[in-house]
C-alpha cells in the first residue's frame, strides 16, 4: 500500500483539507460543466476563466484572499456577458477577443507589481496554477458553502435548462422566465470557475470545468448519468492528482512537489482521449442507434 | 365566444417598421386540423409566435377560450421549425418526451413509474418507441420530428402549433407525421395548426386552410380558398391555381408582368 501512498498521506491535515475541499469543488465544477458543454457555453467559461485570473492577481496585490478577487471578478463579467450576450449575437466574438486580451494584461501588471511590493514569488504560480496544499483554513468553510450553492441552484434549474437548450422558444411558450435562468447559470458557472481557480489554477479552471462533462458526455446518454459520470472523472482526478502530487515530493528533484494542477489537468484530458478512441471505434460498428432502419429501408432496392 | 378554442382578432404586427402582419382573423375548432399555407417569408411563423405570445401584436388580439392566454399554462403544444440539436446534448429521446411533462419546472424530479409509462405510451402513439433510449441528436430528421410532436401532445395540450414540420423530410416519413397528427388530433380531440409552404401532402387530412401571403390570411375550405382570384386578391399580384393529378401548384407571374400579359404566357408553360 505504501507504494501507492508515500508515507504520512492520510495523516497530513493539509491533505485531508484538500480531499475534502477537491471533491466537492469536483463534483460542482463536473455537473455545472455538463450544462455548460451542453448549452454551448464552453467558452464562456474558460472567459470567467481569464477574468477570473485579473480578479484574483488583483485580490493578491491588495491583499485580499484570491478567491474573493476571482469571484467578484468572475460574477461581474458574468453579468456583463449576460448583459451584452442575448442583444447581440455577432461581435460577441470580437468584443469579448478584446476584453480577454485586456484582462489578461492587468493581470500581468497585477502580478508583477505584487512580486515586487512582497517576497512571495510564489504567487504568481499560485493564482495561475493554483496551491490546493495551502488552502487558508479560514477560507475551507466559504469554498464549501459556495460549491453547494453552485450544485443547488443548477440542480434545481436542472429541468429548465434542458428545456432551454432544447429549444428556449419551447420554454418560454411554456412561461419559463429564459433570460432570468440562464442569468442565474452563468452566475453559478462564475462561482465554479472560482472555485476550481482556487485549487488549481485561474487559467487550469475551465479545465475541471469542462473535461469531466466532456468525457461523460461521450459516456453517458442520459443527463442524470451524465451528470453521475461527470462528477465520478472529476473527483477521480482530483484524488489521484492529490496522491501523485504528495509522492512527487520523493520525485526528483526531490524536496518540491509537483504541481498537482499538472496531474489533475493530466489526467482530465488523458480520460477525455481515451473515451474519444473507445467512442471513435464503436462509430465505426454498424449496430450504433445513429444508423436508423427508415434510411435504410428507403434506400434498398427492395 | 362561438365554440372556438382559439380567435384571431385583427391581428397585426409591424417589427422594425416592416408590416409583418395586417388584419389576421381567424377560429381554430378542437378536433380540427388546420394547414397554414404559404410561402417562406410570408409570415407563417410570426404567426404562430403570436398565438403561443412569443410575440407582441401591434393590433388585435389573440384569444384562448375568448381570453388572453396566461402565462405558464399548458393548453398549447409547440413544436419549433428547423430545432437543430446537437448529437452531444445528454438527451435520450424518452427524456426529451418528460421534459414535455414537466420541463419548464423548478426543481428536482424523482423517479416514476407512472411517468415512465405516460412516456413509453406516448413514444408508441407517435411510432418512436423503436428509438426510446437513442440520443434525441442522433436520429433523422423524420424521427426527431416525431419525438418533439411526442414532447408537445405529452402534457395533453387542446392546441397543437407545428412550424414545417414536414420541411426537409423525404416523401414517406412525411406522410408518416402527417398521418400521426392526423390520427391524434382526432382521437384526444386536438386542434391542429400546421405550416407548409407545400399544401399538397396535408391535402388528405386538412380540414381548413389558413392561406398566408404578403401578411393577409384567406381563410376556409381547400376548394374555395385556393382559387386564382382568392390568391391573386392576397398576393397583390396575378397568381395561377394549377391542379394536376390531384396535386395542386400555385403559380406566380413574374415580378412586373401585368394580369393580361401573364395569363398570355402561362396559357402555354408552366413554370
Amino acid at each position: 500500500m505504501h507504494y501507492v501512498f508515500e508515507p504520512g498521506f492520510f495523516a497530513s491535515g493539509p491533505v485531508r483539507v484538500a480531499l475534502a475541499v477537491g471533491t466537492v469543488i469536483a463534483v460542482t465544477s463536473a455537473v455545472v460543466g455538463v450544462f455548460t458543454v451542453t448549452r454551448g457555453q464552453s467558452f464562456a467559461g474558460h472567459s470567467l476563466a481569464d477574468i477570473a485570473t485579473t480578479g484574483g492577481s488583483g485580490a493578491f496585490l491588495i491583499g485580499v484572499n484570491q478567491f474573493w478577487g476571482y469571484l467578484a471578478f468572475g460574477a461581474g463579467a458574468a453579468a456583463f456577458m449576460e448583459m451584452i450576450g442575448i442583444q447581440r449575437r455577432r461581435g460577441r466574438d470580437v468584443a469579448t477577443g478584446v476584453v480577454l486580451g485586456a484582462a489578461l494584461g492587468l493581470a500581468a501588471l497585477f502580478l508583477y507589481l505584487g512580486t515586487q511590493y512582497s517576497t512571495t514569488t510564489g504567487a504568481s504560480f499560485t493564482i495561475l496554477f493554483g496551491s490546493i496544499f495551502v488552502l487558508t483554513p479560514s477560507t475551507v468553510p466559504v469554498l464549501i458553502a459556495s460549491a453547494l450553492v453552485a450544485l443547488v441552484t443548477v440542480l434545481a434549474l436542472a429541468r429548465v435548462l434542458l428545456l432551454s437548450s432544447l429549444s428556449p422558444d419551447i420554454a418560454a411558450a411554456r412561461g419559463v422566465p429564459v433570460r432570468a435562468v440562464g442569468a442565474a447559470f452563468l452566475m453559478a458557472l462564475a462561482v465554479s470557475v472560482a472555485l476550481s481557480a482556487v485549487i488549481i489554477g485561474a487559467v487550469l479552471s475551465t479545465a475541471l470545468l469542462i473535461g469531466p462533462a466532456a468525457t461523460a458526455l461521450r459516456l453517458a446518454r442520459s443527463p442524470v448519468r451524465a451528470a453521475i459520470t461527470a462528477a465520478a472523472v472529476g473527483v477521480l482526478a482530483i484524488w489521484l492528482g492529490i496522491v501523485l502530487g504528495y509522492d512527487s515530493y520523493y520525485w526528483p528533484p526531490a524536496g518540491r512537489g509537483w504541481p498537482v494542477s499538472f496531474f489533475v489537468v493530466t489526467l482530465i484530458v488523458g480520460g477525455y482521449l481515451v473515451t474519444y478512441l473507445r467512442r471513435g471505434e464503436r462509430r465505426a460498428d454498424p449496430q450504433t442507434p445513429q444508423e436508423n432502419v427508415d434510411a435504410e429501408q428507403a434506400c434498398s432496392p427492395a | 365566444m362561438n365554440g372556438d378554442l382559439l380567435t384571431l382578432n385583427r391581428v397585426g404586427v409591424r417589427l422594425g417598421g416592416r408590416e409583418i402582419l395586417r388584419d389576421v382573423s381567424f377560429g381554430l375548432r378542437p378536433g380540427q386540423f388546420t394547414g397554414l399555407i404559404g410561402p417562406n417569408g410570408a409570415g407563417k411563423t410570426t404567426l404562430l409566435r403570436v398565438i403561443l405570445g412569443l410575440q407582441p401584436v401591434t393590433s388585435g388580439e389573440a384569444l384562448l377560450d375568448g381570453a388572453p392566454r396566461p402565462a405558464r399554462d399548458s393548453s398549447i403544444g409547440y413544436v419549433p421549425q428547423k430545432l437543430v440539436i446537437e448529437p452531444d446534448v445528454p438527451l435520450r429521446v424518452r427524456d426529451v418526451v418528460s421534459l414535455g411533462l414537466d420541463g419548464h419546472r423548478f426543481g428536482i424530479r424523482l423517479p416514476s413509474r407512472a411517468r415512465r409509462v405516460l412516456v413509453s405510451d406516448m413514444l408508441t402513439a407517435v411510432g418512436a418507441q423503436r428509438y426510446a433510449d437513442a440520443r434525441v441528436g442522433e436520429l433523422s430528421g423524420g424521427e426527431q420530428q416525431r419525438v418533439m410532436i411526442a414532447h408537445a401532445l405529452i402534457s395533453r395540450p387542446r392546441l397543437l402549433l407545428l412550424d414545417e414540420p414536414l420541411a426537409n423530410l423525404d416523401i414517406s416519413s412525411e406522410q408518416g407525421i402527417v398521418s400521426v397528427l392526423a390520427r391524434l388530433a382526432r382521437a384526444e380531440h386536438v386542434a391542429v395548426l400546421l405550416s407548409a409552404h407545400d399544401m399538397n401532402p396535408l391535402m388528405p387530412v386538412m380540414d381548413r386552410i389558413v392561406y398566408v401571403a404578403a401578411g393577409r390570411v384567406a381563410v376556409g375550405d381547400t376548394d374555395d380558398v385556393v382559387q386564382p382570384e382568392v390568391l391573386s386578391r392576397l398576393y397583390g399580384q396575378h397568381v395561377d391555381v394549377i391542379r394536376v393529378h390531384g396535386r395542386i401548384l400555385v403559380v406566380a407571374a413574374p415580378e412586373g408582368v401585368d394580369e393580361a400579359e401573364a395569363a398570355a404566357e402561362d396559357a402555354g408553360v408552366i413554370r
